[in-house]
């Protein structure tokens, strides 16, 4: 019973059932270095893919909240004219700040994802493999940007729908997905550092609500920053959201914008936020 | 140390903390542990013996401040990514992702290991023949059956090709076909590419038929060690009364208390049971 083989690799060859086996046999070569990080993220996102391709229930059913606003909130306040957008109607002056919304929605919703992860065995068994954390951190960050902007693109088609004025030039499309994609990596970061904190999905339910809206509406997604009062303009210039909302209205609509400070204060964001989720994910395994 | 010995525990303690108020619960408590390469080696013990700690700590998910754990050699604490990559791991839970297609779930552990491109989706076959589970490959993992999921855990962790599996209770809450069906899946894996396994059970009876050699835990400790013969022979020897025992006598003899006895396992060890189990059904 006790039998060993003594080179157990060596004993295996022969001992093969067929060749339908061969290749459990030959561990693959690893990679090394920078190259790390980048394969991770592309099998995070492919996943994130595959999911959304054999369920897009959520991809409609988060699209029903942007359209209401979008529909109702715009409509009525660009009949209202009440809030001065420099010229352009209100609806096309809301419709970047509701795509920023909605990516910011399901960005949040991934430290939540995480916590389901954890008590499901499946982040456990990807912290075994050779994965660094700052790397799955990555992957689930730039995976909520990828889902955020099929999103996103939803949410245009709608506001086109709507009457709204778009680019159609490519490469700004391009630059709003860049956008999207860094928004919702910081989003989907500082909810995972907050997963890696309270450690719980009530806990963590009950906080991302209470920081969503306060995010959205301390940000310039439905007023221009003039309009506000001087504490609040404060705290837009320290939202991240207010950055990816200038940024998606000046490739989308136009407007005048500061796109380089724009990216710059997303990508800034999105590596503080990785490194802050990286730091705290082991927490959540033990 | 050598290629010859898969995992190697000197020592090894572990105390999960409550808060610096309360006292901590010392989950393993100073074990000894060699397991061969090549052997299926078992870990047995009832709810809250430590086995699980253990193999976290083997896993590297638990950083261990006292004692020393090795994988072929590699640290556990300081060279991790080394001994990630000769480990296939399945938890106790049942971990696949039921959003996903049974193959999809594979792919990821391919692609998490750096499968070439090239030859990934070939590997990825093979993995989910060898577990049987090539006609459902492309169902959602959501339909499934307890043991459909196991199994295809099992080609999840064969996927990279590791030389050290390790199952924690790979058959907890599956019924007895369910439970022969994962076990001729790891039997026949491990006539073929003779890697090491390490299993953690409460089924004595199935300890006692796959594993090579065993070690009884209980309460933290290892409390006998060896081949299922040798420790009935040790038992027959300290009282001839029991003259053809079982590894539950075995269990009982070392332990001092029936595995019925000591499954008295807090609310905790309840619960995560009953999640196994309802996740299972
Ligand atoms: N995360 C944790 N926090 C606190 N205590 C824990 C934790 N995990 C396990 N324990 C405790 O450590 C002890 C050993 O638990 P462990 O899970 O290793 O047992 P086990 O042998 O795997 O049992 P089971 O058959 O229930 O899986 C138990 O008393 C348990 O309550
Ligand atoms: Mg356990």
């Amino acid at each position: 019973m006790s039998a060993v083989p003594a080179a157990p690799r060596a004993a295996s060859a022969e001992a093969a059932a067929g060749p339908e086996f061969g290749l459990l046999l030959v561990p693959p070569r690893a990679r090394t270095g920078w190259r790390v990080v980048p394969a991770r993220v592309v099998a995070m996102c492919a996943v994130e893919l595959q999911k959304l391709r054999h369920d897009r229930t959520e991809l409609y059913t988060r699209a029903v909240q942007p359209a209401l606003w979008l529909l109702i909130f715009g409509e009525t306040f660009t009949r209202l004219k009440a809030i001065p957008t420099g010229g352009i109607p209100y609806l096309d002056f809301l419709a970047p700040g509701i795509i920023a919304q909605s990516a910011m929605f399901i960005a949040i919703f991934y430290g939540i994802m995480i916590i389901w992860e954890r008590d499901a065995g499946v982040l456990t068994k990807l912290l075994v493999t050779p994965t660094p954390r700052a790397a799955l951190v990555t992957g689930k960050a730039f995976a909520a940007g990828v889902k955020a902007v099929v999103q996103a693109a939803v949410v245009v088609v709608l506001a086109a729908l709507l009457g709204v004025g778009m680019t159609a030039n490519p490469l700004r499309l391009a630059g709003v997905a860049v956008a999207v994609i860094l928004g919702s990596a910081f989003f989907s970061c500082l909810s995972m550092t907050i997963a890696g904190i309270v450690l719980t999905r009530d806990r963590l339910m009950g906080i991302g609500q209470a920081i969503t809206m306060p995010l959205f509406f301390g940000s310039n997604a439905l007023y221009p920053v003039d309009l506000m009062p001087g504490w609040l303009q404060a705290v837009s210039r320290a939202n991240p959201l207010s950055y990816q909302v200038d940024a998606l209205r000046g490739l989308l609509i136009g407007t005048p914008s500061h796109l380089a400070l724009d990216f710059g204060v997303l990508a800034l964001a999105t590596v503080v936020g990785i490194t802050a989720a990286s730091g705290l994910l082991g927490r959540l395994a033990r | 140390m050598n290629d010859r010995v898969a995992v190697e525990c000197r020592a090894l303690t572990y105390t999960f903390e409550h808060g610096r108020k309360k006292a901590g619960t010392r989950a393993v408590d100073g074990i000894d542990l060699t397991v061969r390469a090549g052997e299926v080696f078992g870990l047995l013990g009832p709810n809250g013996a430590g086995k699980t700690t253990t193999i976290r700590a083997i896993t590297t998910l638990l950083p261990t401040a006292r004692g020393m754990v090795a994988v072929f050699g590699h640290d556990c604490n300081t060279d991790r990514s080394a001994v990630r990559r000769l480990l296939g791991y399945v938890p106790q839970q049942l971990s696949a992702d039921a959003g996903l297609t049974g193959r999809e779930n594979v792919e990821l552990f391919a692609r998490v290991y750096d499968v070439a491109r090239a030859e990934r989706s070939e590997r990825v076959a093979q993995a989910l023949a060898a577990v049987d589970l090539t006609e459902a490959a492309d169902r959602m993992v959501g339909t499934y059956s307890g043991g459909m999921v196991r199994r295809l855990e099992l080609a999840q962790a064969l996927v990279s090709a590791p030389r050290l599996l390790v199952l924690d209770e790979p058959t907890i809450g599956l019924d007895p076909i369910a439970r022969a069906g994962v076990w001729d899946r790891v039997d026949a894996v491990r006539r073929a590419t003779g890697m090491t396994v390490l299993v953690t059970t409460h089924y004595m009876d199935e300890a006692d038929r796959h594993c090579d050699r065993v070690a009884l835990m209980d309460r933290g400790r290892i409390r006998a060690l060896g081949t299922p013969a040798e420790l009935k022979a040790r038992v027959t020897a300290e009282d001839p009364a029991l003259a053809a025992p079982t590894l539950d006598d075995v269990f009982r003899h070392f332990s001092g208390r029936t595995l019925t006895d000591a499954k008295e396992g807090d609310f905790g060890d309840v619960r995560r049971t009953r999640r196994t189990a309802s996740r299972v059904g």
